[in-house]
């Protein structure tokens, strides 16, 4: 840790003045928790719209039937794309760019445990995205010439096998995602050891920020989900490229192997990437409504409680795959008891908005739109845990409708609100309140246009994944109002851009604590020094700046 | 506000519009695949089912987004007020309660849901069932009828009654390649079709008709056109049908030339017509091709101009399936395309 700070280096005002190559390579070389964030979050946000353009031409497909615009095969490769893109380069980033920076201030640390782990598993994320769409050169797809992988995100075996998908596609699929988790997998190693050695004074486990304990539970199950996807796709790429049989029926192999590896990985995955939204409106809503969050115990007893739940749950991606009914109703009634702590963590955020005075600040608008969101995303969630209308809408829109309603609804609504919550802090300048308002209400509107029709057009018989339909299904005008959404979605994203661009150029300046904040980043100077702290923290209760600033009634008189 | 109302209002659009908005044909079959209009015993159960969850899930939604809105109108700040709320930092009594309430609700979700699995779930077929083989191709559908002997292709044909009862349905789901899934909402629930695994599905009809659906797995570029009908007739026409299929292609001395032709290229390396030395299995069954009324598994009508343009090269129709341009001249492809025309 350097707590030196080297002339030149010390604050955005002085970063201008340094030659280009320098500043570059002061990134490039970096080992500090809050750089590597920032550009694990900038690199999410890059990939946020290239994965957004691949969801609009698949809507312009969409959106009158017999459509002509994208061939299946683009079509096809397009979704896989989308898909991989936003699980693995935009959610896992973005999330762990945020712990990256957020954690080590409010525990009150200097850095992670291992900042050159931290910086190694920035790199190999990048260079496996970087890999990933380097086979829209460098590969040869099911049909035709090099192209992008088209097997779909989880990639069913063995439409993945030599077989079926001939040329290097899925090969490229396979590494450019192997080596990529494992850069998530090393980040978690570090937050875990981070969070649970490197605490200020005075922070026992039950004083850390509701941010710090989702993301230990996050890093955890980080740990336990992603290696049996890397051995997964370990023993697909021996299918592949030494004639191994693991998920070849026509050699014994089984099919249905790869569904229970890939599962045991993306079920957890799915909520290794909401927590950390739980994790930021946690932080946000109590702030904004100035009030202490309602019922710390049990938020944290529920987190936990969702991390066990959530290595348990995965065959309900199943239900359709023909195995026994006592299996199917198991997984079901594990399915249901996750809807018991989340449904506890709604009640506490919405408990501690009752009786609060709520600021509607941009990330208390985008907290709110996150907790209405999430709460059709869970209910749809609850409908397809039900095993006899699973089997309906399984792999129907009706799914595609449900998970943007949690991953988009939910989690990126969530980074909305953490971006405007945190920007101040990163940058030192207040992202624009009025853009913010306009971008949140764009976003909003454009959501529920596009993905509220996906249910319906799910439950009239649709299937994901299908890159034409015939005009006799009654599905015409669902999918032309969804993709009439993703315009003005586009329009809100544009304001996003816009926003920071502006921000940085001449926003107004912010202050260390803007929104008069209670976690310990506030305590610092916007943006933190290399250092963070000048002198270690001490905390005594939840909230350290409600002591500072109300002494006649701090928290540790009740916690 | 503004937010929660507009989710409300969406949604009170959108669900009397799937209730009543789906136009019901005279014998029963919507030109929808509509879960909403079951035309088969398990598709009801499931429908039955689905409204109890809904119910109870809207009625979480009516409460929570109550609530929601109530904080959002009640707790505003106030213009001018800046001290701070009164700080409440739990209760005990609260939470237990909004953790209790929710797990009775889930038990009873999951009591009534299992009864409805184990309800529809047979691992064996039902008795007097009718029994069928389902294989998945990319990209198309076999249909076996073991016991009638014989094999047709992308149309299931399937009787109301037999000897004027009910009759079971049971499909016995296999893959020639990779995993597809058996849709067809208005009769069933889907099942996926594995490789090297036997899955079965239940049908039960309660009404003539035609119903349509298609593979619901996604299994390579076409996908999308990977379509199902399903002809539910009545006994009489069941048997007819059945009689048909169940005879040999005729041989139509008028057509002698594309007769010759189909058998002299490698047409019949894939495709089989029985009573023909044209025996493949890679392919659709053709010997009652014109029985059908779709081609390409679905992707077009089966007219002569489609049969013209598909058998010279299917690539334009469906781009990327299995079948090549056989190179054919435009003269040898209606030389052909006449002789599968008296495929009845």
């Amino acid at each position: 840790m350097k707590t030196l700070q080297q002339p030149g280096h010390g604050n955005g005002s002085e970063y201008s003045r340094a030659p280009f190559l320098s500043r570059l390579h002061e990134w490039i070389a970096t080992t500090d928790h809050k750089k590597l964030g920032v550009m694990y979050v900038s690199t999410g946000l890059i990939f946020f719209l290239i994965g957004g353009l691949e969801a609009t031409m698949m809507r312009w497909q969409l959106a009158v039937p017999g459509n002509t615009v994208l061939s299946p095969e683009d079509f096809n490769r397009l979704f896989t794309m989308h898909g991989t893109t936003m699980v693995f380069l935009v959610g896992m980033p973005i999330l762990l760019g945020v712990a990256n920076y957020f954690v080590p201030l409010q525990i009150g640390a200097r850095d992670l445990a291992f900042p050159r782990l931290n910086a190694f598993g920035f790199w190999l994320f990048l260079f496996g995205g970087l890999l990933l769409y380097f086979s829209y050169f460098g590969a040869q797809g099911l049909y035709g010439m090099g192209s992008a992988p088209d097997v779909g995100w989880f990639a069913y075996a063995p439409l993945t096998e030599r077989t079926y998908s001939r040329g290097h596609s899925t090969d490229y699929w396979i590494l450019g995602l192997l080596v990529s988790s494992f850069g998530s997998i090393a980040t978690g190693i570090n937050l875990i050891t981070t969070i649970l050695t490197m605490r200020c004074r005075g922070m026992t486990l039950m004083k850390m920020p509701l941010l710090v304990w989702l993301m230990l539970i996050d890093a955890i199950l980080i740990m336990i989900a992603m290696p049996p996807l890397a051995a997964a796709q370990v023993m697909l790429l021996f299918d592949r490229l030494m004639g191994a049989h693991f998920f070849d029926p026509q050699g014994g192999g089984s099919a249905v192997l790869w569904q229970n590896l890939f599962w045991f990985f993306g079920h957890p995955e799915v909520y290794i990437l909401i927590l950390p939204a739980f994790a930021y409106v946690s932080e946000i809503i109590p702030v904004f409504c100035r009030k202490v969050i309602f019922g710390y115990p049990l938020m944290v007893a529920a987190t936990v409680s969702i991390g066990f739940i959530s290595l348990g749950v995965w065959v309900h991606h199943m239900f359709a795959l023909g195995l026994s009914p006592m299996v199917n109703t198991i997984f079901m009634g594990s399915t249901f008891l996750i809807a018991i702590p989340t449904g506890i963590k709604m009640f506490n955020w919405v408990g501690t908005m009752f009786g609060g005075k709520i600021r509607f600040d941009t990330p208390m608008l985008f907290s709110t739109g996150f907790l209405a969101m999430f709460l059709i995303g869970g209910l749809t969630g609850i409908m397809l845990a039900t095993v006899p209308f699973d089997w309906q809408v399984s792999d129907s829109y009706f799914v595609v409708g449900h998970f943007h309603y949690v991953l988009f609804g939910g989690l990126v609504f969530a980074i909305f609100a953490a971006i405007y919550y945190w920007f101040p802090k990163v940058t030192g300048k207040m992202l624009s309140e009025s853009l913010g308002k306009c971008q949140f209400w764009l976003l909003f509107i454009g959501f529920n246009l596009t993905f509220g029709p996906m249910h319906v057009s799910g439950m009239l018989g649709m299937p994901r994944r299908i890159y034409t339909y015939h005009a006799d299904r009654g599905w015409e005008l669902w999918n032309m109002l969804s993709s009439i959404g993703v315009l003005i979605q586009i329009a809100g994203v544009l304001f996003f851009v816009w926003n920071v661009i502006r921000s940085l150029r001449s926003g107004k300046k912010a202050g260390a604590d803007p929104w008069d904040a209670w976690t310990l980043e506030w305590s610092t100077t916007s943006p933190p020094p290399e250092y963070n702290f000048e002198e270690e923290p001490v905390v005594y209760s939840r909230r350290p700046l409600w002591d500072k600033k109300h002494p006649e009634d701090p928290d540790w008189k009740y916690e | 506000m503004a937010m929660v109302s507009s989710c409300l209002l969406s949604l009170s659009c959108v669900l009397p519009a799937m209730a009543a908005g789906v136009p019901v044909c005279a014998d029963g079959a919507s030109p929808s695949p509509t879960m909403f209009a079951p035309r088969s015993i398990p598709a009801q159960k499931i429908l039955d089912v689905s409204w109890f969850v809904w119910g109870i899930c809207g009625l979480i939604f009516l409460i929570m987004a109550a609530l929601i809105l109530w904080c959002i109108i009640k707790y505003r700040q106030k213009p001018g007020d800046d001290t701070e709320a009164p700080q409440i930092y739990g209760s005990n009594p609260i939470e237990l309660a909004w953790t209790i309430i929710p797990t009775v609700i889930v038990f009873v979700l999951f009591l009534v849901s299992a009864r409805t699995i184990f309800e529809i779930d047979h691992t064996s077929p039902p008795p007097n069932s009718l029994e069928i083989t389902v294989v998945g191709h990319q990209w198309w559908w076999e249909f076996d009828y073991p016991d009638q002997g014989f094999v047709t292709a992308n149309e299931l044909h399937v009787p109301l009654t037999r000897n004027g009862q009910s009759v079971p349905i049971y499909l016995t789901l296999e893959s020639n390649d990779v995993i597809h899934s058996f849709w067809v909402p208005q009769l069933a629930g889907k099942t996926d079709v594995v490789p090297n695994r036997l899955n079965h599905l239940w049908l039960q009809p309660t009404m003539t008709g035609t119903y349509v659906g298609q593979c619901a797995e996604y299994c390579g570029t076409q996908h999308a056109n990977m379509l199902i009908t399903v002809v539910v007739h009545e006994e009489d026409d069941f048997n007819d049908w059945v009689t048909n299929q169940q005879t040999d292609a005729v041989d139509d001395p008028s057509v002698t030339e594309g007769r010759s032709l189909f058998l002299q290229t490698s047409c019949i390396n894939c495709h089989r017509v029985r009573g023909t030395p044209a025996n493949g299995t890679f392919a659709p069954d053709l010997t009652h091709l014109m029985s059908r009324s779709v081609i390409g598994a679905g992707v077009v009508a089966n007219t002569p101009e489609n049969l013209n343009t598909w058998v010279f090269d299917p690539q334009m129709i469906k781009p990327g399936c299995r079948m090549p341009s056989m190179k054919l001249s435009p003269e040898e492809v209606k030389e052909v395309v006449s002789y599968l025309l008296t495929l009845k």
